[in-house]
């Protein structure tokens, strides 16, 4: 919540990304025309329940959908301006790792075993800059000290099986900054950490947003660290947008049905131990048969209020203030009755 | 990594010794317990009474089974003597054993063989594991293409094919047909490499031909395995160039099940691959234990599966060592 103001020049700029796959099931949409963008030294929290497609959107700006048969991907991903879309394999190779990189959720899984987290760091920074080993080495240690790893140079030639949890991720960071990367993508970088680490793991990412001016995508299932890091959020349900805008607007000025599901479901330490945790009822639904008009209709509470419509039409994302679009059938104005006077006294 | 390879190697030589003790009983206590003599089973095919009564001399049959055991473990180290009294033949380090039959140690007749037999497993092995995993690599990459298609199609033809098969058949054509190798026979390395590779050529084919197949299949359905894995998408998002990204990030770990296979196959190929070196008629290892079965003659076959059961467990420790160098998660720390 720290991040500059808009510039109107965004550095990553997503319009209408479709990404389905073919499977023996059927098409799945995992993503559909979906839009936003992210400027530099910003951050962008995009939420959704498990499913939802964030994590096809952020394989999808790397260009790490093994391109085929199987995959389609339609609509615009330009990164400064460059469309990843229908740029060449080999160029958005150069471009991975160098001016947008990622960071995965497991950091057990996602680092090699068999190598030593130096030999990772060296060579990824080694694809895009030629420089010796020992250059290479060099800098892979100060990364190392940059993510407040101790005795860096000595921790350089374990393997991530020696590190703890909260090393090896930032780790990972150290390893996916190594460039200076201008888009930093993170997906639940944080999940597999305890609570303590988590914190820790958020301060580096806004420290190192301070110092490289990048522009940050955070995925999580958790508004907290949404709050925390996010200067914009992104609701999405079964690969569509739902609410896009400013974290403390729609914090307090949530709209959409399925946006006050989500912050019905947080847990407030502050509150009462018998007030119950609610949760969405039903579940997300297949992608395969996404339901036809506003896709939240069946699980959602205010369906009758919207009329047909919310069966039969697809919603579109609608600007209500400044920079805050929803896309939901209700009038604006009942919107903003419903969440005074039903949503607000339950959160 | 210094005492963890010492650890293998000493284990290696106690089942090693394990093994001596099985085979001592195998060929000394039971056949004994059974109501056999000995002595009979190794004088070797229909002994005269006179015979029997030296064998039984020679290896001392009439003393307890500690010094029979004693003295064959001592003979292995510092060779011994087979003295009947009136007929004495020495066995010189490494003693396996000694063929009364042919009045030769066992030994003798395994360093004669050994060329040959390490050439063909060597030269098959080398091919079998270059072809079996390029292509296998090759078919993970490409899974469900053409060439993966006719990848298996292969693969299925060679586990199914048998040696004697396509060993003769190749035979026929390269030699009697086309006459490219006239007379296909051993030629030792030293006296003529070209020669010798020439002649080994069918054979490491044929050899191989089996291998190949299986290990394509193992490497292709080890690769899929480890190309799905977290970390080789780690290795993509980092920039690196897909060859980078499957001959290493993907290759090394599924290269692990390999090894150890690997090591087992190249230690049963050095006891004899006998079908192919019956084929072609080349006098390995496998040929002496042929040879040693038909003739009853028990020294030889009991001195080759002693060194077959060596280099079996020598494979092993050799995999376990590897395995270590490559996995550092098994290294001790
Ligand atoms: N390669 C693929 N082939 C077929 N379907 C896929 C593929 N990758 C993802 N999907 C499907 O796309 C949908 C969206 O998946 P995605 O991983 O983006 O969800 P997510 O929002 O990241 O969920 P989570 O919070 O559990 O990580 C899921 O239904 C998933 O099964
Ligand atoms: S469009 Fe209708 S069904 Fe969809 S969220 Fe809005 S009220 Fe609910
Ligand atoms: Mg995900």
């Amino acid at each position: 919540m720290t991040g500059p103001a808009p510039t109107g020049t965004p550095f990553l700029q997503v319009r209408d990304l479709t990404v389905s796959f073919r499977t023996d099931d059927g098409v799945v949409h995992a993503v559909d025309k979906l839009s936003f963008s992210v400027e530099r030294g910003r951050t962008l929290g995009i939420v959704g329940e498990s499913g939802s497609g964030k994590s096809v959107t952020s394989l999808a700006i790397m260009g790490l959908h093994r391109r085929g048969r199987r995959v389609g991907i339609d609509g615009e991903i330009r990164l400064d301006g460059e469309d990843l879309v229908t740029a060449a394999a080999e160029r958005v190779r150069g471009l991975r790792g160098r001016r947008m990189a990622m960071i995965f959720q497991d950091p057990l899984s996602s680092m090699h075993p068999q190598f030593t987290v130096g030999e990772q760091i060296v060579e990824a920074y080694r694809v895009h800059n030629r420089v010796s080993r020992a250059t290479a080495r060099r800098r892979a240690t100060e990364l190392l000290e940059l993510v407040g790893i101790p005795e860096p140079a000595r921790r350089l030639d374990d393997y991530p099986h020696q590190f703890s949890g909260g090393m090896r991720q930032r780790a990972m960071i150290a390893m996916a900054v190594s460039c200076n990367p201008e888009l930093l993508i993170a997906d639940e970088p944080t999940t597999a950490l305890d609570v303590t680490v988590q914190a820790q793991i958020l301060d580096l990412m806004r420290e190192l947003q301070k110092e490289f001016n990048s522009a940050i995508i955070i995925i999580t299932h958790d508004l907290g660290v949404v709050a925390e890091i996010s200067d914009d959020i992104l609701v999405m349900y079964a690969g569509q947008a739902m609410e896009h805008g400013p974290v403390e607007e729609v914090f307090a000025h949530a709209e959409h049905p399925y946006t006050w599901g989500l912050l019905q479901s947080i847990t407030r330490l502050d509150r009462q131990l018998e007030t119950t945790l609610r949760t969405i009822p039903g579940s997300p639904p297949s992608l395969i048969n996404v339901p036809p008009g506003c896709p939240f209709h069946p699980r959602c509470t205010y369906r009758e209020l919207a009329g047909p419509a919310a069966s039969t039409v697809r919603p579109p994302l609608t600007e209500t203030s400044p920079g805050h679009r929803v896309a939901c059938h209700l009038p604006v104005e009942q919107r903003r009755r419903l969440l005074r006077e039903e949503v607000t006294p339950t959160l | 990594m210094a005492r963890f390879i010492l650890g293998r190697l000493i284990g290696g030589i106690v089942i090693l010794w394990l093994v001596s003790v099985l085979a001592f009983v195998l060929f000394f206590v039971i056949p004994k317990a059974l109501g056999n003599n000995p002595a009979v089973l190794f004088a070797g095919r229909s002994p005269d009474p006179a015979t029997i009564a030296g064998v039984t001399k020679k290896l001392g049959l009439d003393r307890s089974y500690v010094d029979q055991y004693w003295d064959f473990l001592r003979g292995v180290f510092v060779g011994r003597h087979f003295d009947s009294g009136s007929d004495r033949s020495w066995c010189p380090a490494p003693c396996l054993g000694y063929s009364f039959r042919n009045d030769q140690p066992v030994w003798s007749q395994i360093v004669d063989a050994l060329p040959v037999t390490a050439s063909l497993s060597f030269g098959a092995a080398a091919l079998f594991l270059v072809i079996g995993v390029s292509t296998g690599v090759f078919s993970a990459v490409r899974r469900g293409g053409l060439f993966d298609r006719i990848a298996a199609a292969v693969s299925l033809a060679g586990v199914s094919l048998p040696v004697y098969f396509t060993g003769l058949l190749l035979l026929l054509l390269v030699s009697y047909k086309w006459h490219i190798i006239d007379n296909v026979h051993y030629v030792n390395f030293t006296h003529n490499p070209a020669l010798w590779a020439w002649n080994l050529i069918p054979a490491w084919l044929v050899l191989s031909l089996l291998y190949t197949a299986n290990y394509q299949r193992l490497t292709r359905a080890s690769m899929i395995e480890t190309l799905g894995e977290d970390y080789v998408r780690t290795a993509r998002a980092k920039g690196l160039p897909e060859r980078t990204v499957i001959g290493k990030h993907a290759l090394r770990p599924a290269l692990t099940p390999i090894v150890t296979i690997f090591g087992l196959d190249l230690g049963v190929l050095f006891g004899g691959a006998i079908l192919t070196e019956h084929t072609f008629g080349f006098r390995g290892l496998g040929a002496i234990s042929i040879d040693a079965v038909n003739t009853q003659d028990l020294p030889v076959t009991m001195g080759v599966t002693l060194f077959a059961a060596f280099f079996i467990i020598l494979a092993n420790v050799l995999v376990d060592v590897t395995y270590a160098i490559i996995d550092p998660r098994v290294r001790p720390s």
